[in-house]
Parts: C-alpha cells; structure tokens; sequence
C-alpha cells in the first residue's frame, strides 16, 4: 500500500493486466505518443496527460499501439479485434470525440451479442477523460455517462477516487461485455493509498462513503468528493448524511439507492451532466416509482444548467456543482415541512 | 488458371444456393409472411463466392445489410438463416437479428450489418487479431460504392495501411447506393483511392467468377503474406431493388432484363466449365436439384419452427450484468 495519484492508479491497473494476460492490448491517440517523430522518443507522452506512459516500453509496439486521429475506424477496430480473441483497451482521450465514433460503440460493440442470438463476447474497454474544471470548454468538458447509460449492452464506470479507479478498471478489462471507463480530468493528480497488488471492485455494487440518519446524496464520479465535503460541513449543524457513489451507472446498484432513501426519507442527487436525461433524473424517476412512500421531502437534483459548458473560470466555476450548491440541497430537503404539516 | 474440381464444384454450389435462397425469399417476402425488410444478392453471387473460395474459418469476413450471399459463401447453414429471417428461436442468432445482423463467428463471419460503412473498421480489428495471435489468418471487408464514401471506410483503409494489417477491402460496386448511383455519389475513382492509401489494386468482373477467383486470391495472398492491406473492386450489378418491395424507378426500362440474359454468373459458370471440359452438365444439374431441396426444405423448417418467447426479450444483451 502506497499513496498513489488517480493517474499512477489507471497506469497500475493496465500494466498488471497487461503482465497477467497477452491478449490485453492498448489503442489510442498518443497513448505511446512520439511514434515517427524526429526525437526518436517513441513514447514521448504516454498519454496526452501522461496516463499510460512507460507502458510502451514494457510492452512494445504490438500491445501498445498509437494511431490515427480517426476514432471511427480504431474505435470499430478495438470492437472488431475484441470479438476475435483480443482484449483491448482503447483510449478515446476526450470523450467529446464520441461524436466521431459513436456508431462504433453504439450499433456495433453494444449490440453484437444481442443481435447475434448470445453468440459474440465483446471485451473491449473505452477509456476517456470527461469533466469540466480544466478551461477545457464546450467540446472538450462534457460528463457524458448518461448518454452510454442509455444504450443496453454497454457497461459505464464512473471512479470517484485512486483506490475506486485501480480495482474497477481491472475489473472493466476481465469483464467479457464491452465497459466505457470514463476518468475526471480534473482528478488525475488526486492522490490516496491504494494497494500495490491488483484487486477487483466488482460492477453494480454501490459504496457508502459515510452512513446518516437525515438525507440520502447520490453522487457520481468527482462529485462524490463534493458530497462528502458538504456532508462534513452539514456533520456540524446536526445534519446527519448518507453519500451514495454507484461507481458503476450501468449497471446501477437501485437496491441501496432504494434502502438508504427508504431510511432517510429525504434524497438529493448530485451529477455533474446536463440536467435534461441524466443520471439525476434516473435516480428520482427510480425512487419517485419506487420509494414513493418513504419520502419526506421533494427530491432534489444538483447538476449544472442546460448549457453548453462555458470556457472563462467565472463561468465554468457557476457551472460545476459546488459543496456550497450541495449543501444548499440538503438544507432545503432536510427543513422541508409539506404543506399539510405546516 | 488451375482450379481444383472440389472447388469448383463448391463454388457452384455456393453460387448456385444464395440464388436459390434469394430468389425464393423475393417470393415468399412478397406473401407478407416475412417481417422487416430484405435485401437481395441475385446477379452478385461471384463475388461473394470467387472471394470466400480463398477462406478458412479461421479467417474473418465482415459483410453489408446485403448479407445472405456473404454468410452463404462463408458457410453459414440455410436452415439458420432462413429461420433467423422468418425470426425464428432457431434462427442463426434466435431471432434477435434478422436479415440484417446474420452473424456466426466460429465461422469467421463477423455479421451483417445494418449500418453503411459499419464493417471496415471491425476488419481493421478482427485483422489485428489475426496479427498479433498470428493464425495466419486475413480479414475481408465486403461493402458496397455507397459505403466506400463513408468516412469510418476510408479511416479504415488509412489505418490498414498504418497498421501493416492482413486485411482484404472488397468493394462491390453495384451502380447504386440506395437509388442514387455511384456514377453521381463516388468522387474520383476507386484505384486512385487505393492509391492514395498505399495499397495495391485489384479489379475484376464479378459477373464471371473466374475473375474474381484470380483477382481476389492475388489480394488476398498479398495480405496474407503479410505485405499490407489491398483493395479488390468488383464491378457487378444487383439484379433487385435496393431493398424488396423497391420499385426502382431510377433504373432504366429493360436494365435488369438484359443483365438476367447477358451477364449471369451462373450460366457463365456451367458454359466456361462444360465447354472446357472441366465439370459435366450432370454434375451441375444434380447441385441445382439437391440446392433447390435444400432451400424448400429451409423454407418448409422455417415456416412451422417455434417464435421466440417472452424470456428470449432479455436474454444476451450482456455476457453477465
């Protein structure tokens, strides 16, 4: 056990699979980063932000393979080479870039098992950086797990820590359906203690980072830490919280989402993607249908406006949801007295 | 050119089944007993055939929304098929797939596919497979002159070439995407695409199957011996709608009839191997009458065979979840 970034996790993960088993392959834009250039360093980025860097040294340049700037044709090969006995790992660096790509993973990967009667295994892993903080602005900021969530036959991850992002990305590479792993870009340099030996986190099971009596936050990805911080603030004026982090949004782990609502009665949701079809909304329709009886207060959402994502700090600091809008939620769910009460 | 009698008997076979096939689905699709939408492969059964000829299961191919004449030369059975498009539990993939998404991979047959230009990339993928297991094996992308304007096509042919990759791109040029045709759709020309992407280029007739026989095995030795990518560009033409029920009114009074009496693969077929001796009149004979059995047979099994259940909706959409 040592104190590792979000990013020597994500490299620790690939390289232990990468020496556990051949098959497992990486692709992507830079990912060695230098190939045909004059200095002759063949992994002179290692990743764009550095995340698979030195992998191309252990592994050579059969298992660690830069390509094109063309996402349809090395996402369609990553799909194509998955379902003929390879297990690759494909970086689509900025997940914007799904735009390029989309059929690939949407009407290709997603749905060969399905469509082919239960016959096809697509082991592919999709790697891709999401979130604003980083001035990185509208086509390079977006929190798009909703958007694979919606798609049946794809698994989304969404780590929220070092320790989260080493065991379920191991996980995501020995599973045999095709997984979206989705990094925040802001969390690279986060450091925690994770484990030097590789371990799992299995798909579909929530973590309760801290346990409360008074509301329920269901947050995701980055978020988490957020919810946490206001739930450390609200600790001191007598407002006891539960913080939910799914880990995975498809599959989504309704039963604790569901227990601990059905505790607390009150329920905010804290998601760092467009409002309109998010995983907030997934999570109030599930408890709204589900838990109706248990509420105490309305169910509140905290997520950005439905805005492209602004470049300039002022803006994208109003954008991102803040501990201080968090807590804000909490307040309001937790001094709620319907009208009939009051 | 030397062909072995066993494979000429099975190309025509092969031949000689995916026009039995498609000609008895423009029937039956007609009676309304058929759900969805077929596309039919009448006129281009060389080209499907004289490429997979030169294929293994072991090697992988990835076909078009005009599939059945691919899954059939790539050996995929006719009594699958036929009830996978009568949507069928026994259907190759249980009714889930349909016409368009016939796929059996232990037979290297990486699926038909409903999206234009969707299988050059997965060949890009299943041939880096075959390179770094190395099996030995090719990739052949078949699509069509509408999906060789595709961008995820030409991102393809890119990467083939980047990657050193053993695959094969057939570019089976019919005269139309959809009711537009390529004459109008396709800037510049195939060969000078394949050119612009470094690899080498291989045309043939795909009305006569010993063109393509040659042609495509030149390709795919090429890619085979681990010298890159190649293109091969069949010229054919498609002998129905873009899909049936199409009334093709873009085509001209008397096109389709003069392909049906001039430039039919099969008759081409017998007339060259008769008439040098290679196969008798009987032998073809007795192929058309066992494939014609075979078809009616599928047909007959297709139209009594279970439809899937209520459990069959959500089963396979993951390994485990």
């Amino acid at each position: 056990m040592s104190k590792k970034s979000f990013r020597q996790a994500i490299n620790e993960a690939l390289r232990q699979e990468m020496r556990r088993d051949p098959r497992v392959i990486l692709m992507g834009e830079d990912v060695a980063g230098g190939r045909g250039g004059t200095s002759g360093v063949k992994d002179a980025w290692g990743g764009v932000l550095g995340v698979t860097k030195g992998l191309l040294t252990e592994f050579g340049e059969d298992r660690v393979l830069d390509t094109p700037i063309t996402e349809a044709s090395y996402i369609g090969a990553a799909a194509g080479a998955a379902a003929t006995g390879l297990r690759p790992v494909a970086e689509l660096m900025f997940v914007d870039f799904v735009g390029c790509c989309l059929d690939q993973i949407m009407n290709q990967a997603a749905k060969f098992r399905y469509m082919f009667g239960g016959k096809a295994r697509t082991p592919l892993v999709i790697r891709a950086m999401y979130g604003a903080g980083f001035n990185a602005a509208a086509q390079h900021s977006q929190a798009l797990y909703p958007l694979f969530t919606h798609i049946p036959g794809l698994k989304v991850v969404v780590p929220s820590s070092p320790y989260e992002a080493k065991g379920l990305l191991i996980e995501a590479i020995r599973d045999d359906d095709p997984v979206i792993f989705l990094e925040n870009k802001v969390m690279y340099d986060d450091e925690e203690e994770v484990p030097d030996d590789p371990y799992t986190i299995p798909f579909g099971e929530a973590n309760l980072t801290r346990e409360g009596d008074d509301v329920t936050i269901v947050a995701f990805g980055r978020m988490v830490k957020f919810a946490n911080e206001a739930a450390d603030r609200l600790e001191k004026d007598g407002i006891s919280c539960t913080v939910i982090d799914p880990r995975t949004t498809s599959p989504l782990d309704t039963g604790t989402i569901l227990d601990c609502v059905t505790d607390t009665g009150r329920l905010v949701i804290v998601d760092e993607s467009s409002p309109r079809c998010n995983l907030a909304t997934d999570v109030a329709a599930l408890v709204a249908e589900e838990a109706f009886d248990a509420l105490k207060a309305p169910i509140r959402r905290v997520c950005p406006p439905h805005t492209p994502v602004p470049f300039a700090t002022a803006l994208e600091s109003l954008y991102v949801p803040s501990t201080e809008k968090i807590e804000a939620a909490v307040r309001s769910v937790a001094s709620y007295k319907a009208k009939a009460e009051a | 050119m030397q062909i072995a009698r066993d494979i000429l008997l099975r190309s025509y076979r092969s031949m000689r089944t995916i026009r039995e096939f498609e000609e008895r689905l423009h029937v039956e699709f007609a009676t309304g007993e058929i759900p969805g939408f077929v596309h039919l492969y009448c006129g281009e059964e060389a080209s499907g055939v004289g490429v997979c000829a030169h294929l293994t299961d072991t090697d992988t191919i990835a076909s078009t929304h005009r599939g059945h004449g691919h899954c059939i030369a790539k050996g995929v059975g006719v009594d699958g098929m036929m009830a996978e498009i009568y949507g069928r539990q026994t259907g190759v993939c249980r009714g889930k797939g349909g016409s368009m998404h016939i796929a059996d991979l232990s037979l290297g047959m990486l699926g038909a596919n409903g999206i234009v230009g969707g299988g050059p990339p997965l060949i890009c993928g299943a041939a880096l497979s075959h390179k770094l297991l190395k099996d030995g094996a090719v990739a052949v992308a078949f699509f069509g002159d509408g999906a060789s304007n595709e961008g995820s096509t030409l991102e393809s042919l890119n990467l083939a070439t980047v990657w050193n990759l053993p695959a094969v791109f057939v570019v089976e040029d019919n005269g139309y995407g959809e009711a537009t045709a390529s004459s109008y759709a396709c800037a510049g020309n195939q060969k000078d695409r394949a050119a612009g992407f470094g690899m080498p280029y291989f045309e043939c007739d795909g009305n006569d199957f010993f063109s393509v026989y040659q042609t495509a095995g030149e390709a795919i030795t090429h890619a085979r011996n681990g010298n890159g990518p190649a293109m091969v560009h069949v010229h054919l033409a498609r002998w129905y709608g873009h899909f049936e029920g199409d009334a093709m009114t873009y085509r001209a009074d008397g096109e389709i009839a003069e392909l049906r009496a001039d430039h039919d693969c099969l008759v081409n077929f017998r007339k060259r191997v008769t008439e040098a001796g290679l196969l008798e009149a009987s032998a073809l004979d007795d192929l058309d009458a066992a494939v014609k059995d075979e078809v009616d047979a599928a047909v007959a099994a297709a139209k009594v065979a279970p439809l899937p259940v209520e459990d069959d909706l959500l089963k396979d959409v993951y390994v485990s979840y």
